[in-house]
């Protein structure tokens, strides 16, 4: 009975109810759904959450000694990681990135050995060599239109052929011969190779060369021209052209910059042990990308930072070293980190979902 | 008259407009392009006035692409005559048009999705300050004046951070003509700016396509939708197989007959009848005071 009358008054009502008054505007959103929505924040509550693990499991960890040891490990990921993260928001991978550090430590090693000239001479011929990898891949990519991945596949393979063939050929071994005898390696041992005493603790310098890049790189993507656009090409191509961006300059100088952070990397390897073994680096290259992705970076481009890269290494070295640390079977290493790198994609997917809904 | 003294002031646009008042700023005289032996367009003229908006309508194929692309510098002319402020001109690149300032804000290609609104805004010209080894971006600037000139065009935004990709279409559309505007354009060209959007958000076009208008602007807006094109043109011109079927004032020419133009005379009389039967059938089904009334009284069932 009541029912068939309240429709009647109910027909009055249609201005009270307006859910939709945003008209595109939108609204604040919580500060902590906004931290989340920041691409390195994920991967710091994941590097915190696997450093305090290992304080834990693992009693030597808290040792001084020990984290140095973490942070060295890191650092030789983390420097590599940087620039092949900042490729990967420009938009493109480098499946190069591993073997290019060998090839770099093997010309530098072998120039200035078979030359006998000063491994200054070797160390700029890498740094020259290491650009032109770079610069040759970046070319093919922009040049062709094809996707890096096979691009720098080709590359790859070459680069793994040619290291082994040529070191076989030029010194009859797979490894080159040890340098350390020669000119000018005791000082360009200091500078890629020293070690620090921090408090009675022994630093080695690529942590603090990590750290420098890592904040250098972080100025340049946020606070630059060159940074902008590295999230433009990568974000889209095509709109960055039309709006004036140097595409072709800003991909290639990024493949550049990988060939610069492996040759950092492989003149360290190279004057840490002396000699190179020329089958090395394979595989890395999965090692830096993986980083790269826990640290946030989105594997299509166009998102992420420089600092979480960071912790994404971070959290590498600590797992590797951790595992030791703790007295387990180091075998146990990559399975951990597939389940890490798992759990942090699904943890950044659900993160940026969360954050970035309307 | 220079667009550089414009580029960096809005505000100089408005002391041009009265001494060219009434020359065209673009203006075509029976240009034509031919693609090898192929003639896309022939015997086009048009002007582009400030404070005019020239709509040119016309179906898929009738040559608007080309149009546009001769006048954006993307394609040269092959015949006829292409003028900018009274001297003819052959554009080599899109650069140059830009330089000449005529914009143009293609449907998609205007914007990086998942940067923040103000590094959209400023993409490819981007503010800096400081000498070289430590020249960065000076973003307090940049999103101070991203954010004023939006406003100006009637565009607000309370976070000028949030991802442009986050915006609705219509929005992201708005920003790219701001844009346009702010790096001194004199005419901007606008390819089909409503034909993805819904009604609403091609409401919010039309409104920065006038507000872009009352600035100073000449405003060519391609479109095959009548309607939007009546709203706010001063001029229309519909091109038909290439070449220029009608090109006459707003005074000159009703909705109804621009509709007939666009359509074509048969094609429109099948359209009227089709249309016709679907209306018959919708108006008997589904009355316009049902249509309104209906999810006012299940609303209200709801709360009671």
């Amino acid at each position: 009975m009541g029912m068939t009358q309240h429709a009647d008054p109910a027909v009055t009502t249609p201005p009270a109810s307006g859910p939709e008054q945003t008209d595109g505007r939108t609204a604040e959103r919580p500060l902590a759904v906004r931290l989340l929505a920041r691409p390195e924040v994920g991967v710091f509550l994941g590097a915190a959450a696997v450093y305090v693990f290992f304080l834990i499991a693992a009693p030597p960890v808290r040792d001084g000694s020990s984290m140095a040891t973490v942070l060295y490990q890191s650092s030789t990921i983390g420097i590599m990681t940087l620039p092949v993260a900042l490729l990967m928001i420009g938009g493109e991978f480098d499946l190069s990135s591993g073997v290019a550090v060998i090839t770099s430590a093997l010309t530098a090693s072998m120039l200035a050995y078979q030359l006998s000239m000063n491994v200054w001479v070797g160390v700029i011929a890498a740094l020259i060599v290491s650009l032109a990898v770079g610069f040759f891949n970046g070319w093919m990519v922009v040049k062709t239109g094809l996707p890096s991945f096979l691009v720098t596949l080709g590359t790859f393979l070459i680069l793994q052929g040619v290291n082994l063939a040529v070191t076989k050929l030029v010194t009859g071994n797979v490894a080159t011969d040890d340098i350390s005898n020669m000119d000018g390696f005791d000082q360009a041992k200091k500078v890629f190779a020293s070690t620090f005493d921090i408090g009675g603790v022994n630093v080695k310098i690529t942590v603090f060369y990590w750290l420098v890049f890592a904040a250098i790189a972080t100025w340049v993507l946020l606070r630059t021209k060159y940074g902008n656009w590295i999230f433009a090409v990568g974000g889209n191509k095509d709109s960055a052209r039309a709006v004036g961006v140097p595409v072709t300059f800003t991909k290639i100088s990024l493949f550049m910059l990988v060939g610069v952070g492996a040759w950092f990397v492989g003149m360290h390897q190279l004057f840490t042990f002396n000699t190179v073994q020329s089958g090395e680096g394979v595989g890395q290259e999965l090692i830096f990308i993986a980083a790269a992705v826990i640290g946030g970076c989105l594997l299509t481009g166009g998102f992420g930072s420089a600092i979480g890269p960071v912790f994404g290494a971070f959290m590498f070295g600590m797992v590797n070293q951790g595992i030791v640390f703790a007295g387990w079977n180091p075998d146990w290493f990559k399975a951990f980190l597939g389940v890490m790198l798992l759990g942090a994609v699904l943890i950044n997917l659900w993160v940026r979902q969360s954050a970035t809904r309307r | 008259m220079t667009d550089n003294g414009t580029g960096t002031h809005g505000a100089v646009l408005q002391d041009t407009v009265p001494e060219d008042e009434d020359r065209p700023i673009v203006e075509l005289r029976n240009a034509g392009k031919a693609y090898g032996n192929i003639r896309a367009l022939h015997g086009v003229s048009l002007q582009v006035r400030p404070s005019q908006v020239t709509c040119v309508l016309g179906d898929n194929g009738a040559g608007k692409s080309t149009l546009i692309k001769i006048v954006s510098g993307l394609h040269q002319h092959t015949e006829g005559e292409f003028l900018v402020d009274g001297a003819p001109v052959r554009f080599s690149t899109p650069r140059d048009a830009l330089d000449k300032g005529i914009a143009t804000v293609y449907q998609d290609l205007a914007t990086v999705p998942l940067m923040p609104v103000w590094r959209n805004f400023f993409l490819g010209s981007e503010m800096t300050k400081g000498p070289w080894p430590v020249r960065r971006l000076d973003i307090e600037k940049m999103k101070k004046t991203a954010d004023e000139e939006l406003r100006n065009m009637g565009i607000v935004l309370d976070n000028l951070e949030q991802p442009i990709g986050t915006l609705s279409g219509g929005q992201r559309q708005c920003v790219a003509i701001a844009r346009a505007v702010y790096f001194g354009a004199r005419v901007l060209i606008l390819d089909e700016p409503t034909a993805a959007l819904g009604v609403k958000q091609s409401g919010v076009v039309l409104k920065y396509i006038a507000a872009a208008r009352d600035r100073g602007l000449g405003v060519i807006f391609i479109t095959h939708n009548p309607h939007h094109a009546y709203m706010v043109g001063d001029h229309f011109s519909v091109l038909r197989l290439g070449t220029m079927e009608l090109s006459a004032e707003r005074s000159q020419i009703t909705l109804e007959e621009l509709t007939n133009h666009m359509a074509g005379g048969a094609e429109l009389a099948a359209l009227k009848h089709e249309l016709s039967q679907v209306r018959g059938v919708d108006v008997e089904e589904l009355p316009e005071e049902k249509d309104l009334t209906a999810p006012v009284a299940t609303a209200g069932e709801a709360a009671s």
